[in-house]
């Protein structure tokens, strides 16, 4: 089903395409070697080769390639064994150079592919333009100061790779969908961390709008949109403003934008009266950038299983179903925590305890499956002693939720507690009898016709047991001796 | 290709010169003398001719990810006109006329 | 009147080893003489504390045998585009003001390391770019030499550039060596307008970590001083792979010295038939046809070469250096060192009236030039076409060079100007550069000796290059015809005669 802005004369289409910067994952910048971790105080993670000090020069890191040409392996894009670095020279505080090394005409990587699981079942594929390395620019503060702006370049220089989609995107949706997506793969490369809080991802969409099967109109670019509910609401509240813009008459003109969730708008950036001209040229302090096959082979050979291919094996393997398979496949530990859980088990089970309880609890509990209260370990524990009849399902929810408080292994719980299910048919009896003995009136009703008090009957026949008694059992049991 | 005033007035823009207005014409006469000269290399066929990517012929180097440098905002705001430091916080800023983004 | 200034970095090795002098003695000698010639304003920043500092440590050293090497204790003065920890640094430029940088260089701390005494920090054309030392915020340099016409005895003359400082500094005989850059000539121009050998490496051979950037593909620092043997010396000292810098190259610094022994016999020279250009002055060309009568003299066999692009160098490098040069500025904004012009606008304002205000005449018609052929719509024409251009030059050098081992031409094509000449017209200026610049495209080593006067008595000097990373062969030709020319003259004043 695709998706179509009404607008006042027919239905218009949105057509998007996102750049994402991701910051590589490694310990130094991409030419310098200070660090690059979040949260340091101001200028205290920069060398002078990323202050721009006079004389001073870059010096690429090895690993910061190796984290781009995986990650282009990982989207199945064509790896460039000849990339250049460019600068791309503009004037502003949070950038010292007054250029900042990127890759413009060579890039060093080029196209490839995103599946998209769409929510009918069906995938669609969102084209990869290309993939380049660049260095990120340092930040602007101009709130703590009313005259001043005060910049701090801890971040200037942290490599990135700034990945472009084709204009293959229709929807907010998909845009939603997409940004997960490449996420996931990221995280499982360990290219990325993903954390758009806290800005090692972000995006930039690109938005124009055209009546179906016309050619591609003027778009804008809302810059820096650091949530995934972002780009989903600024890609609709920018093809609605550009559709009223077409529909009242007026033409869009190409401009950069930014997203105001609090106002629900997008509004044009005050900035430059002159248009940028980058005025790239290749840099003459470093060199072309060359890498051997073996180099690149060796990359694919390390390459863990990515989320596509695991949702088809555990789709394969397990029997789950494609949407149970791609809800635990988001995250690398998600799946591998199932995985531990599932061998040599009920997988169906296995899946309906990881994502309805386990995702529950950690939910409610706040944590996330590297800090899960119950392991993998456990939760498998748990599931073997439902399969030999120690616990029925109802008991065993219990014990997860001691689980789930006191970090044990259920086996210990259950006996702490006393809470295995009791299948002595004797002693069921025994508390049927005891049960319906007390309730002599409602038996009589029971068998004059009343069948709803069925559940009475359970309810007591459970509470008298303290929950512990077989379900199965009491219902049978129950049945025979109420039907006299 | 001739530059003039207005052309002038855009490249001081783009690479943050201030030329005085009466300046310009003087400026855009010196420059097209320049681009002049340095017109006559249209004179070479450098058809089929590779851009020279590198003097030195060596491969790019690489270095290794580790952290070792940073740690000294002190030598890092040592030269600044205006940096702003804390009594006894860690770290500084640069400061700048305000930006109106 | 003293015998410590006119010495060669040679006989100082060899003075101080035999105990004829200290290190302090030498030092303290040649402080004096910067003092009163502070007329030439060859430099910007004396460092006598720092000198008699490093001249004392050096003969302690050798008093505990512990001697480092031929630089120890040996004065040099330092052109000032070279960041020394403490010291200003300005690059001639007023956008530096105040500028004191915390690192070293990686050149002047490898001679720091070898036990060199630092003078002082050198005058030079602002940011490198000149071929006079006149365009520097400091003022110009006068050059020591004065020619000898009556009438003309008045005129004070350039030292070239844009390391005129440096030059002026060694051919004065205020250090026995200096170390310049050299981008497009600037060290062998100023040896040649000096009388003093002034060589440029092979790009790659030096560091360039901790030099004030011009030309990034082009920028070479390199040694200064009276005699071959002493510059290769000094280069020994300055050479060597950095991994800070990604243009260094990862070769062993060969023993150059060894190199000055060979003899030029069985050397093939070439000798570049385009480099004789209208106008050429007679006494250069006479002089360039007496260095090849020495060197076939000294055994060496001379033939004509082709180098057909060589017209379009000068053109080729005032593309390529400005657009490099337009990018390396920028981060001259008043933001993190140096000069700041805060009139209480916005933040544009400032960097417009900082680098308006801070920024000379030259460095803003680069710089403007510069960001003009990289523009949109320009690239292609200018600087794509410059490249491809410079590969053509380059291949023409490798060509030659399949036939000959070294090429001799001329270094210049006067000798030294007056002050305030050439100042209308900038293209007169860069043509300055016009047998330098080709060997600099294209990466080569080059050194540029003192062979002879013209008729003011003013020096000329002769110009070999040679293969990438063959400065061996560079010093076996060099050494021969210096030899051959034996140049023994001294502008007055030189070692503290009249």
């Amino acid at each position: 089903m695709s998706y179509l802005v009404k607008g006042e004369r027919g239905d218009w289409e949105a057509v998007v395409g996102l750049e994402v910067h991701a910051q590589i994952v490694s310990n130094a910048k991409l030419f310098s070697g200070a660090a690059t971790q979040f949260g340091a105080a101001p200028n205290t993670q920069v060398s002078l080769v990323d202050a721009a000090m006079p004389g001073m020069l870059p010096v690429l890191n090895g690993h910061c390639v190796a984290q781009a040409v995986r990650t282009g392996l990982g989207l199945k894009a064509k790896i460039n064994t000849r990339s250049v670095f460019e600068r791309k020279n503009y004037f502003y505080p949070d950038l010292p150079h007054g250029y900042q090394i990127s890759q413009y005409s060579q890039p060093i990587v080029g196209e490839g592919a995103v599946l998209l699981d769409m929510a009918d079942g069906s995938t669609r594929t969102i084209g990869i333009e290309r993939l380049h390395m660049e260095q990120d620019a340092g930040k602007s503060l101009h709130d703590q100061d009313p005259g001043r702006t005060l910049i701090d370049l801890n971040r200037a220089g942290v490599a990135l790779m700034e990945i472009v989609s084709k204009p293959d995107i229709r929807s907010p949706e998909e845009a939603g969908l997409y940004l997960r997506k490449l996420r996931s793969i990221l995280r499982y490369l360990g290219t990325c961390d993903g954390n758009m809080e806290e800005g090692s991802m972000r995006a930039d969409v690109n938005v124009s709008v055209r009546k179906a099967g016309e050619a591609f109109r003027t778009r804008c670019e809302i810059k820096n949109v650091n949530s995934v509910r972002f780009v989903m609401q600024s890609i609709e509240v920018e093809a609605r403003r550009q559709i009223e813009v077409y529909e009242s008459g007026g033409t869009v003109d190409q401009e950069t934008r930014l997203f105001d969730p609090g106002r629900g708008e997008t509004r044009s950036m005050r900035s430059k009266e002159h248009a940028h001209d980058y005025r790239y040229f290749p840099d003459p302090d470093l060199l072309p950038l060359k890498l051997k096959p073996d180099y690149v082979a060796r990359i694919k050979d390390t390459l863990p299983e990515l989320p596509d291919e695991k949702k088809d094996r555990f789709v394969r393997d397990y029997g789950l179903s494609p949407y149970d398979a791609g809800v635990l496949v988001v995250d690398r530990a998600s799946a591998d925590f199932f995985e531990t859980v599932a061998k040599g088990r009920d997988s169906k089970l296995a899946a309906n305890w990881v994502m309805g309880d386990l995702f529950g609890a950690l939910n409610s509990t706040g944590k996330t499956i590297e800090t899960s209260p119950v392991s993998a370990k456990h939760l498998g524990e748990l599931i073997d002693l439902i399969a030999d009849g120690t616990l029925s399902g109802r008991l065993a929810k219990d014990v997860f939720a001691l689980m789930v408080g006191e970090g044990k292994a259920p086996s210990l719980l259950v006996d702490e507690k006393g809470l295995k299910q009791v299948t002595d048919t004797g002693a069921i009896e025994a508390v049927i009898d005891q049960v319906m003995g007390a309730n002599a009136d409602k038996v009589a009703e029971y068998r004059s016709g009343k069948d709803k008090l069925f559940g009475f009957f359970v309810g007591q026949v459970m509470k008298a047991s303290q929950g512990k008694a077989n379900p199965g059992l009491v219902n049978d049991l129950l049945k025979s001796k109420l039907a006299g | 290709m001739s530059l003039d005033k207005a052309t002038v007035r855009k490249i001081a823009y783009l690479a943050r010169i201030r030329v005085p207005d009466d300046a310009l014409d003087g400026l855009a006469r010196e420059l097209n003398h320049i681009i002049g000269w340095v017109e006559q290399l249209n004179e070479v066929d450098t058809t089929g001719v590779e851009p020279m990517a590198s003097v030195v012929d060596i491969t790019l180097p690489k270095r290794a990810d580790e952290v070792s440098d940073g740690g000294i905002a002190g030598e890092v705001l040592k030269n600044a006109p205006e940096p702003v430091v804390a009594p006894g916080a860690d770290g500084g800023f640069f400061a700048v006329p305000k930006v109106v983004e | 009147m003293t015998a410590l200034t006119g010495l060669s970095i040679a006989a100082v090795r060899d003075g101080l080893a035999e105990r004829d002098f200290t290190a302090l003695e030498l030092a303290r000698e040649h402080l004096r003489s910067i003092e009163k010639a502070r007329h030439l304003n060859a430099f910007i920043t004396e460092t006598p504390e720092i000198a008699l500092a490093r001249a004392k440590e050096s003969d302690a050293r050798r008093a505990k045998g512990k001697a480092l090497g031929p630089m120890d204790g040996v004065p040099i003065a330092i052109k000032d585009l070279f960041c020394t920890a403490s010291v200003p640094t300005t690059a001639g430029s007023h956008i530096l003001d105040g500028f004191t940088p915390t690192y070293e260089s990686t050149v002047t701390a490898k001679l720091k390391a070898a036990g060199a005494v630092m003078l002082g920090k050198t005058n030079m054309d602002e940011f490198a770019m000149g071929s006079s030392n006149m365009t520097s915020y400091h003022g110009p340099v006068k050059n020591p030499w004065r020619p000898e016409g009556r009438e003309k005895r008045d005129k004070d003359l350039v030292p070239g550039g844009s390391s005129g400082g440096s030059a002026a500094a060694v051919a004065a005989g205020l250090a026995p060596a200096a170390i310049g850059t050299d981008t497009g000539g600037s060290i062998r121009q100023p040896a040649s307008f000096c009388g003093i050998v002034g060589m440029k490496p092979t790009y790659g051979r030096c560091s360039r970590w901790g030099i004030v950037a011009f030309a990034s593909s082009l920028d070479q620092a390199g040694p200064f001083a009276r005699s071959v043997e002493d510059t290769a010396i000094l280069l020994a000292a300055m050479a060597g792979h950095d991994p800070k810098d990604s243009t260094s190259a990862p070769v062993a610094v060969p023993d150059f010295r060894a190199a000055l022994k060979k003899s030029a016999k069985g050397l093939k020279v070439g000798i570049p038939k385009e480099y004789t250009m209208d106008g050429m002055p007679a006494a250069i060309d006479a002089l360039w046809k007496r260095g090849v009568a020495w060197m076939q003299a000294q055994g060496a066999e001379c033939r004509e070469v082709s180098l057909p692009h060589t017209a379009y160098a000068l053109p080729t490098y005032y593309i390529v250096a400005p657009a490099e040069a337009s990018s390396n500025l920028a981060r001259y904004d008043g933001v993190r060192f140096g000069l700041r012009v805060d009139e209480g606008g916005t933040l544009d304002e400032m960097y417009a009236a900082t680098r308006g205000e801070g920024f000379g005449a030259e460095v803003r018609r680069r710089v403007l030039i510069g960001t003009y052929v990289l523009s949109a719509g320009y690239y292609d024409a200018y600087y794509l076409k410059a490249q491809k251009v410079r590969a053509l030059i380059a291949e023409d050098f490798r060509k030659a060079f399949e036939a000959v081992d070294v090429l001799l031409t001329p270094t210049a094509p006067s000798a030294a100007f007056a002050i305030g000449d050439k100042m209308d017209d900038p293209v007169a200026m860069y043509l300055n550069d016009v047998f330098t610049v080709p060997a600099s495209l294209a990466g080569l080593p080059a050194i540029s000796l003192p062979a002879g006067l013209d008729a003011d008595g003013l020096p000329l000097g002769l110009h070999l290059i040679a293969k990438p990373f063959d400065e061996e062969t560079l010093f076996r030709a060099a050494a021969a015809l210096e030899e051959a020319c034996s140049f023994d003259a001294h502008p007055p004043g030189f070692g503290g005669s009249p």
